[in-house]
């Protein structure tokens, strides 16, 4: 298979196939608590997306240059969680100064990525699966993207749960969990996909 | 103290019943469902949970008139690395199928909200003591909801408990349950079973205060 195919199954097998909610379980908070609307669950997932692809990167090269040199590598968690808490500074000071219209659409999402347990499932499996740089960026750019993806179908679900009538104990997150399921039962089509 | 200390079983209890934070407060879902496919992987995903909870809430303590207010969110996520970085080495030595299977999760306990939350609720407004027990608590009801969960989908996906056979070999396993989906529905299942419970609780508390009223 020539390269650019395999780049080209690498980003939809990223997005659809090994869907960071649906079948590596990495992000759920999120996705259960900013789902209600489908303009703040848009919002999350593209915030998510730009700390995600810039973490991949950042820690990527963390782990490359200072940790492997100077054998720290056991350090890789503490070393990531202190580069993402800071690119969510960075991104959000960024952002407040060159575009004061998107820092007001995705400020309130930024702090939050810090805790995504998916930004650093993604730096973690990045390293653990032996991605050079360039699939590191790929990865994390599109597997935001599926995130993305779930949580705009999911907060789509919800809008409409809203206005139906479920029995009180399925109100709130435990209907949503759920939803999510059958949601994943869908996903789970795609696993042929790229094979 | 301005306000009287809370009796420390209470604060144990708390962590159990009234916050449990699996059922009630719905932190920390992707371990819950990461960690739930066999008994085993739950318990174990409970027992560190437990321990970074318990180390995390002692420093914590320890520390809360030392730690500036601006800064604490990352010197709290500091400590609560240092005691991952600790369950992670030990799990990697001692009980490497575990780290194996539990993978990627042990990494991740630094970003379940649980943690965080107790950190930031608990821990750092009170002592020592009563830190290290809402810990113990508050980790004994993560483990006790995440078992149940996953006994129920061990027992429907691969007709075992704890790895014993229960079911006899005839069994054709629901192999959906251990997947994906059958984690989400299960802990959807047993959110909405707690819900019904807590509802009935609270109706009949109600119930009794009015006709103690009346």
């Amino acid at each position: 298979m020539s390269e650019i195919a395999k780049i080209l199954l690498f980003m939809v097998s990223c997005v659809l196939t090994n869907n960071y909610i649906f079948s590596r379980f990495l992000g759920c908070c999120p996705f259960l608590g900013v789902s209600n609307k489908v303009e703040t669950a848009a919002g999350m997932g593209i915030a998510v997306t730009f700390v995600m692809a810039i973490a991949s990167l950042f820690t990527k090269l963390l782990y490359d240059l200072v940790l492997v040199p100077l054998s720290l590598e056991y350090l890789n968690t503490i070393g990531f969680i202190i580069v993402i808490a800071s690119l969510v500074q960075l991104v959000e000071m960024f952002l407040k100064k060159t575009s004061p219209s998107l820092y007001r659409a995705l400020g309130i999402y930024l702090p939050l990525i810090t805790t995504n347990c998916a930004v650093l499932g993604v730096t973690i499996l990045n390293i653990n699966s032996g991605y050079n740089l360039f699939y590191s960026i790929l990865n994390g750019t599109f597997g935001a993207l599926g995130f993305l993806l779930a949580i705009v179908l999911m907060a789509g679900v919800r809008e409409r749960l809203e206005t139906s009538k479920v029995p009180q104990c399925l109100k709130g997150f435990s209907g949503s969990l759920i939803m999510a399921g059958l949601m994943a039962v869908a996903f789970m089509g795609f696993s042929g996909l790229g094979n | 103290m301005p306000k009287k200390e809370k009796s420390l079983s209470s604060v144990f209890m708390n962590g159990i019943i009234a916050e449990n934070p699996t059922l009630r407060l719905v932190l920390g879902t992707c371990p819950t469902i990461a960690s739930t496919t066999s008994a085993v992987n739950a318990v174990g995903m409970g027992a560190a949970a437990t321990f970074v909870l318990v180390g995390s809430n002692v420093v914590i303590s320890l520390l809360r008139n030392i730690i500036p207010d601006k800064v604490r969110i990352p010197a709290f996520i500091a400590v609560i690395c240092t005691f991952v970085t600790i369950v992670q080495m030990f799990m990697q030595a001692f009980l490497h199928d575990l780290y194996e299977s539990l993978g990627v999760f042990i990494p991740l306990i630094v970003v379940n909200c649980i943690i965080l939350a107790r950190a930031e609720a608990f821990a750092s407004k009170n002592g020592v003591l009563a830190s290290a027990v809402d810990g113990v608590g508050m980790g004994c009801g993560f483990t006790l909801a995440i078992t149940c969960i996953a006994i129920i989908r061990e027992l429907l996906g691969n007709g075992t408990i704890f790895g014993l056979n229960v079911f006899g070999a005839d069994y054709e396993p629901m192999l959906l349950m251990i997947l994906a989906p059958g984690g989400f529905m299960v802990f959807g299942g047993v959110l909405a079973i707690s819900n019904l419970v807590t509802q009935h609780f609270e109706k009949k508390k109600k119930d009794e205060k009015g006709v103690i009223h009346a």
